[in-house]
């Protein structure tokens, strides 16, 4: 099972819900935490992990022998991202523009291109108590963050474990890449017009993709009761209700979990993914998705 | 003209909120929602729409299934499996075009891709360029690109003094868009670890683009001994920690209320920010006549 925790706007608490929801569940079953927040992964600042290994991620890019470069500049022609450039007899890469299609080397007339390994981040892998974590960091400077998320995901159990993905915030590449082959994707909002917005953006995202969803409501107390009129208009079910505590921000100010510094809050939690293998079930057996 | 980014690495830390104030408080100014994947900003300054653009970026594969062959090749080449069963899946398409040049049967056509729209507009506070991307579209960085653009042309036409652009979270592509060749970048943090750790990595990126950045630790009386070590870590940087903004559910309110927080309240949290922006001003002033 795949359950991935989203939101459109940021710092409204996947960060919290996934790393509670995924040490309430270790207690008693197989579950793995996957940080595919690249950019700024911070599940470990909460889950403290023991890190057993690291790999560098990279993609290929173009690397041209002038030896055998007629200049033809078939290369450039084809790069769609315009990593390649050919003037007069000088061939220019730029790999920063390249995606790693690997067009320009498969369509050198002259086979003079080949490719290398560039390294854009890293991801980790290891465990904190029962729970497995790994997690992706994007290199500071660089642009590309899903093929570091690729990676991460690459490292997913295949088993019967309980995978939870921690989502970067937004709705574009990244969090498709995220969510992309979810069971249900968590959406964490707060009750303001900025939750809200950004809640309905979110919600088309996943939409497009088919995954079933369900809202986590944080920091509930002040702001407008929008958000609940929204879902249910919507047909959306709201799994979680967290209320605005200052107990709840100082903890997460420190880096500490929600069900460790709060050890009855587990319960909620549990609750939570009962309610969501709930909808997972119904959903696999109904015949249209 | 000088162009203020206003960044934060981790989401939700208060960056519009800050950019909505700055909004009433900065006298000739653009306002810029570079923000594309979740734009707020037009949430608190009720623009006016002057116009709307359609955002034309990338291309789509698309297979014609009466002069496919089904060889395959296609599927065999993609590096980002786009193409099962002889269809394009459209959203894991980066448009590279590489199937399209290799087909022997030239099934395969590249389609143009609408991604998203941008828009100017007016406020009362001046005027807005803001974007929406389409849904799950890439190219974020390019329609960043687009609004900063179209912010500048309308700053040196009317001569306006200032940009003010509210960035996206995260350091990755649209950061950087928003980011290269700013002229100040303000990052807003809260001292919480996750901040702390996410401030550290967009400072990288303002280092490594070359933009001057300060700091701003937005309730900063969550954990004083957090904002006590971002303080002491910026100074070690020879960072300028300009604004030490306190918690209050007055944000939150104005937030409700769809108006900048400075034109909502007059207590402390207003206070504050009108006196980082007195600061920040000093140092924008100062380093325009050196």
């Amino acid at each position: 099972m795949v359950i991935s925790v989203a939101s459109g706007q940021g710092g409204t608490g996947k960060t919290l819900v996934a790393t509670s929801l995924a040490l309430s569940l270790s207690a008693d079953s197989k579950v793995q935490l996957l940080d595919c927040d690249v950019e700024e992964p911070n599940d470990h600042v909460f889950l403290r992990p023991e890190i057993a290994g690291s790999k560098a991620v990279s993609i290929l890019v173009p690397r041209v022998d002038e030896a055998k470069c007629t200049y033809c500049g078939k290369c450039a022609q084809v790069c769609a991202y315009h990593a390649t450039a050919v003037l007069g007899n000088h061939v220019l890469t730029f790999p920063q523009l390249c995606h790693g299609c690997g067009a320009c080397c498969y369509l050198c007339p002259e086979k003079a291109i080949t490719e290398e390994s560039r390294q854009i981040g890293v991801v980790e892998w290891g465990h904190s108590d029962a729970l497995g974590f790994v997690q992706g960091r994007l290199a500071v400077g660089e642009a590309m963050a899903p093929p570091v998320i690729r990676k991460v995901k690459e490292y997913a159990n295949k088993d019967d474990t309980v995978i939870i993905i921690d989502v970067p915030p937004g709705t574009s590449c990244p969090v498709v890449e995220a969510i992309k082959g979810s069971d249900l994707c968590l959406l964490v909002t707060e009750p303001t017009p900025f939750g809200l917005n950004d809640l309905a953006l979110a919600v088309e995202t996943v939409r497009k993709l088919g995954i079933a969803c369900g809202v986590v409501l944080n920091r509930v107390g002040v702001g407008d009761n929008k958000v609940e009129e929204y879902c249910e208009q919507e047909s959306i079910p709201i799994l979680l209700t967290i209320p605005l505590d200052m107990e709840i921000a100082r903890l997460y100010s420190r880096g500490i979990a929600l069900v460790a510094g709060i050890p009855l809050s587990k319960s909620s939690f549990l609750q939570l993914f009962d309610k969501i293998a709930e909808i997972i079930d119904e959903r696999s057996r109904s015949p249209e998705r | 003209m000088k162009e203020v980014v206003v960044l934060s690495g981790k989401g939700g830390t208060g960056k519009t909120t800050i950019v909505g104030s700055l909004a009433a408080l900065v006298e000739r100014k653009v306002l810029a929602d570079c923000d594309v994947d979740a734009a707020d900003l037009h949430l608190l300054l009720s623009p006016a729409e002057r116009q709307q653009n359609e955002f034309w970026s990338g291309q789509v594969a698309h297979i014609d299934a009466e002069r496919c062959n089904g060889c395959g090749l296609c599927q065999e080449l993609c590096r980002f499996n786009a193409i099962k069963d002889f269809r394009i899946d459209a959203v894991s398409c980066e448009g590279c075009g590489f199937c399209s040049h290799v087909c022997p049967t030239e099934a395969i056509s590249m389609k143009e891709n609408m991604a998203g729209y941008w828009y100017i507009s007016d406020t009362r506070y001046g005027p807005l360029v803001h974007a929406r991307l389409g849904i799950a579209q890439e190219n974020s960085g390019k329609l960043v690109a687009v609004v900063r653009q179209q912010a500048r042309h309308i700053a040196e036409e009317g001569g306006f003094e200032y940009i003010i652009s509210d960035g996206p979270p995260g350091i990755g592509c649209p950061v950087i868009s928003s980011l290269s060749g700013a002229g100040l970048a303000l990052l807003v943090t809260e001292p919480s670890l996750s901040g702390m750790h996410d401030l550290e990595r967009v400072l990288g990126v303002c280092r490594h683009f070359g933009v001057p950045a300060m700091v701003c630790i937005n309730k900063y009386d969550l954990n004083e001994e957090n904002t006590r070590q971002i303080e002491s870590q910026c100074l070690s940087q020879g960072v300028k920690v300009v604004g030490r903004v306190p918690f209050d559910n007055v944000v939150t309110e104005s937030i409700v209320q769809g108006v900048p927080l400075v034109e909502y309240s007059n207590g402390n949290v207003t206070r504050e920010i009108e006196g980082m922006w007195r600061r920040l001003l000093m140092i924008l002033t100062k380093g325009g006549k050196t």
